[in-house]
């Protein structure tokens, strides 16, 4: 089950495990589902229990980012553990600002 | 440089196979005693590729993907992820990175990301008949008595 906390304001969601392609396509439709639901003004992706990830992990970040934009809030990406932020800087996505 | 062990592995394309594929080429090169850096490189190169067949290659339809790992006596790791799927009409713009024809959420980063991590990557395709990405990778040998063998 995929974890999840939100106030009155935010939404913050705990990533966990490895987050491939498989797990990315699963967790996706919750995410933006809460989201549409709640439309928090600023949605968080905690990275902190994610022991794997490849590039797909990045797809789920911009496409979070791209449907945060849509609802009029934001996006921050936290906790991201120093073994899977070399994907992250390959990604360019500092340059959006999220991290 | 001779080949020194290897492994060949098939399995059906579905997503649930990609943490199976990641793990099994991990555990086949644990025997060269990588750093835990070399070795989640691999992981994440292998993902990528086998990824990408699951996606792309044969989309909605199901089809076999095919892994054939080698270890040189030099300390090469060689892995060879096939398909027999769609292929792709042209490598070197699907090798860019951000290129994608990909649904929902890809990052188009696959092939960056495979060679950020890998010492090497080459890709032979042919439109209908398939893929095969080549992932090469030299594990450093850190002081100890040859135990390669
Ligand atoms: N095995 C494959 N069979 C067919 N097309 C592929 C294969 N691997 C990669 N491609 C093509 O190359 C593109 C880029 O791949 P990649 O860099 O991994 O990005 P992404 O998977 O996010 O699209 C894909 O969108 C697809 O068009
Ligand atoms: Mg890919």
């Amino acid at each position: 089950m995929l974890k999840m906390q939100s106030d009155e304001k935010n939404l913050t969601v705990f990533l966990t495990g490895e987050l491939d392609h498989h797990k990315c396509s699963e967790i996706r439709k919750q995410i933006d589902a809460r989201a549409e639901q709640e439309r928090p003004a600023l949605l968080k992706l905690d990275f902190e229990d994610v022991r794997f990830m490849d590039s797909s992990g990045v797809g789920l970040v911009m496409g979070r980012y791209r449907q945060m934009s849509l609802l009029g809030g934001r996006l921050q990406v936290v906790n991201v553990p120093e073994n899977i932020s070399r994907v992250f800087r390959l990604s360019g996505l500092e340059r959006l600002g999220v991290m | 440089m001779n080949i020194q062990n290897e492994m060949k592995l098939s399995f059906e394309s579905r997503s649930i196979n990609e943490g199976f594929a990641r793990s099994a080429v991990a555990a086949f090169v644990m025997s060269l005693d990588p750093t835990v850096s070399e070795l989640s490189d691999i992981k994440t190169a292998v993902s990528e590729a086998v990824t990408n067949v699951i996606v792309h290659a044969y989309g909605d339809a199901s089809g076999t993907v095919y892994i054939h790992a080698q270890i040189t006596d030099t300390g090469r790791v060689i892995i060879r992820i096939r398909d027999k799927g769609c292929g792709i009409e042209n490598v070197p713009r699907a090798m860019e990175p951000l290129f994608t024809t990909g649904g929902e959420d890809r990052a188009g980063l696959g092939f960056a990301v495979m060679q950020s991590f890998m010492d090497k990557v080459s890709v032979r395709s042919k439109e209908g008949k398939g893929t095969t990405v080549t992932l090469e990778k030299a594990i450093i040998r850190r002081g100890r008595n040859d135990s390669r063998r």
